[in-house]
């Protein structure tokens, strides 16, 4: 889109914000009384609800359970009016598919799989409100929710989008941004240890300037790890509060 | 036809191969296989293969309506199709992850770079342009269908030429290939990708994958680059955890395949031009070798046999080795001949541990631990008769 300056001259984007700083992060965990976990997470504009469900027996016959680990189920769905037209199909087309197994991969590599063999953990991920993001989002929320399920995790994921117009990185691009046309790299990291669980990157970028986008992408997942743990322990702080016994 | 899972004997020695640097066609780590690009005769048509893996792509034009949103750009379609034929597990017309996945690592790599100039392609703005379909075909998988796909694709794209339009006013006038030439797409920049596998938590690497190695693989990575070092799609996936600086060394290796792979293609095109020019006949026919199955048996392998002394009458045995030979030519390892250990049975190579002492003891063990357990409940119950046949019962 033409006419639409994505970074100005004093180096504010179009909402206001520099180039480092990430959306406003707010989320909720336990929303559902039905599931084992879940978690409601607001990035920005972008509003996500994460369920999971598990471990518990492999549904749809014992030939598709794994005789050493968990079965790790996702489903990836965006409301018909998360976007701005109406969406026809709001799961089964292929981008859909994509996040579907991109979400799957992520978290395999993630859960202590070995731990509940011949077990299945299902991931139900609903996008309510799309504006940008929406992959990083989801695995927060499921992050979030597999906390609140109580399965063993070798460490938060955390998720961020980093892009890169005239000359600078920009970290967690809204749908404005994504849309220009611009490069957008989106990472899931592990954030104690820095190690990346998924990468994904479209559009041109020359070679030279991928160390700085990674780095700010990364730097980003640290920053969401930060907003989230306090999340997790405020939550865990209540919780233990409303049972009566003693937080610490 | 459901897919047959690969054995733990090849898993293990897979993998420990690899631990050691090597591989089962004896290419290094980072080494490609043997690429060959032909085109055919109709603009647009292209084969690659990479060893054993073979891909076809065929680019094909017509003239529709432009999207609402673009409406002074063409359209370009990438479908990419897994033939029945290319492995006993693909089906006609089921849409497995692995096809989901592919697919869009084309597109990407192909539409969202932005290689073809679309607005070239443009007829009548808002009404008329031209949409380009490239439609892969994978003939036969033996590994590392992407990568060769992308190639497949680019120089499909490359050779293609669209018909002439002349427009006067409202009247559109599309030329045949008699009246006047046809028109090559104009290609920004080629797109590429390189398929790293990753094994042992991501200590070693492998370019270019067979499709043995591909499912010992724990994660893969891939990279689409073009020769200006612009980095076109790079995406993670597996479940394995990777560190920043692995991605970027990737990259500097990729790089290097890139501009290999892509002097390949310059070189394949203007060798189909001059023989085109030179009006010498070209197109798949020619340029395909034969691969005809004799029960011609290359004499190496059955030398090697007849040196040791085996008991067994000669007729039979080499009946047993025309029979090895007509399943497939075999490479052996160098160095490894075969060694006599009974009549009539010979080792070739080492095979894995033997674990079966190891489960033995096992399966000792716990019957000694339930002896134990037996006793106990004796002593402990009061009905000690009836408890003591249902012991001798277990062993």
């Amino acid at each position: 889109m033409a006419g639409v300056e994505l970074l100005s001259d004093q180096g504010f984007r179009i909402d206001g914000r520099r180039p480092h700083e990430l959306r406003k992060i707010e989320c909720r965990l336990g929303v559902f009384r039905q599931a084992d976990g879940s978690a409601y997470i607001e990035q920005g504009n972008t509003k996500v609800l994460a369920a999971v469900y598990g471990p518990h027996e492999v549904r749809g016959g014992r030939g598709k359970a794994l005789h050493d680990k968990v079965v790790v189920n996702c489903q990836y769905s965006m409301a018909t009016f998360s976007t701005g037209e109406r969406k026809r199909r709001p799961r089964g087309d292929r981008k859909s598919q994509e996040m579907t197994m991109h979400l799957q991969q992520t978290f395999d590599a993630t859960i202590l799989t070995t731990l509940y063999p011949r077990s299945q953990i299902d991931i139900f991920v609903e996008v309510l409100q799309a504006d940008g993001g929406n992959y990083c989002a989801s695995v927060n929320a499921a992050t979030l929710a597999l906390i609140d399920a109580g399965i063993p995790l070798k460490d938060y994921v955390c998720a961020s989008s980093a892009g890169f117009v005239r000359d600078t990185a920009l970290v967690d691009m809204n749908h404005l941004e994504e849309s220009s046309g611009g490069t957008e790299l989106i990472i899931a990291t592990l954030p104690k240890s820095q190690q990346i669980v998924f990468l994904e990157m479209n559009s041109r970028l020359h070679e030279d300037n991928l160390s700085a986008v990674m780095d700010r992408a990364v730097a980003g997942c640290t920053d969401v790890y930060n907003v989230l743990d306090t999340a997790v322990r405020d939550h865990v702080g209540e919780t233990a509060a409303a049972i009566g016994g003693d937080a610490a | 036809m459901r897919d047959v899972p690969i054995s733990n004997c090849e898993r293990e020695f897979l993998l420990a191969i690899i631990a050691e640097k090597k591989r089962v066609d004896g290419r290094q780590p980072t080494d490609l296989r043997q690429v060959k690009i032909q085109f055919g005769s109709n603009f647009g048509s292209c084969e690659v293969s990479f060893g054993k893996t073979r891909v076809l792509a065929t680019v094909s034009s017509e003239v529709a309506a432009p999207k609402q949103r673009r409406p002074n750009e063409g359209i370009l379609f990438v479908n990419v199709e897994l033939s029945p034929m290319g492995h006993p597990s693909f089906e006609q017309g089921r849409q497995t992850e692995e096809s989901v996945e592919l697919n869009r690592l084309m597109e990407r790599c192909l539409k969202e770079s932005r290689c073809v100039d679309l607005e070239s392609l443009c007829i009548v703005v808002g009404e008329k342009v031209w949409t380009v379909r490239v439609d892969v075909t994978v003939v036969n998988q033996d590994g590392n269908m992407l990568d060769c796909a992308s190639i497949a694709a680019i120089a499909a794209l490359a050779h293609f030429k669209r018909p002439d339009v002349t427009v006067k006013g409202q009247e559109i006038t599309i030329h045949t290939s008699d009246e006047r030439d046809p028109i090559p797409l104009s290609i920004h920049h080629m797109p590429l990708c390189v398929t790293f596998a990753f094994f042992h938590q991501g200590k070693f690497l492998l370019i270019d994958p067979q499709e043995r190695e591909e499912r010992v693989t724990e994660g893969k990575m891939v990279i689409g680059m073009n020769k200006h070092r612009e980095i076109c799609m790079l995406q993670v996936t597996g479940q394995m955890l990777l560190h920043q600086d692995k991605v970027k060394q990737c990259t500097k290796m990729a790089f290097v395949k890139v501009v290999e792979m892509t002097e390949l293609i310059q070189e394949a095109l203007a060798n189909d031009k001059t023989a085109r020019s030179k009006g010498e006949k070209c197109g798949f026919a020619m340029s395909s070798e034969k691969e005809i199955n004799t029960t011609v048996s290359p004499a190496k392998l059955v030398e090697d046999v007849s040196k040791t002394d085996l008991p067994m009458s000669s007729d039979s045995d080499s009946g047993s080795e025309q029979e090895m030979v007509e399943a497939g030519p075999q490479e052996r390892p160098v160095g490894d001949s075969p060694k006599v250990v009974g009549k009539g049975v010979a080792i070739i190579g080492s095979a894995a541990v033997k674990k079966w002492e190891e489960e033995e003891e096992r399966v000792k063990g716990d019957k000694k631990g339930k002896k134990k357990k037996e006793a106990s409940v004796k002593e402990a119950s009061v009905k000690g008769q009836q408890s003591r046949p249902q012991a001798s019962a277990y062993f």
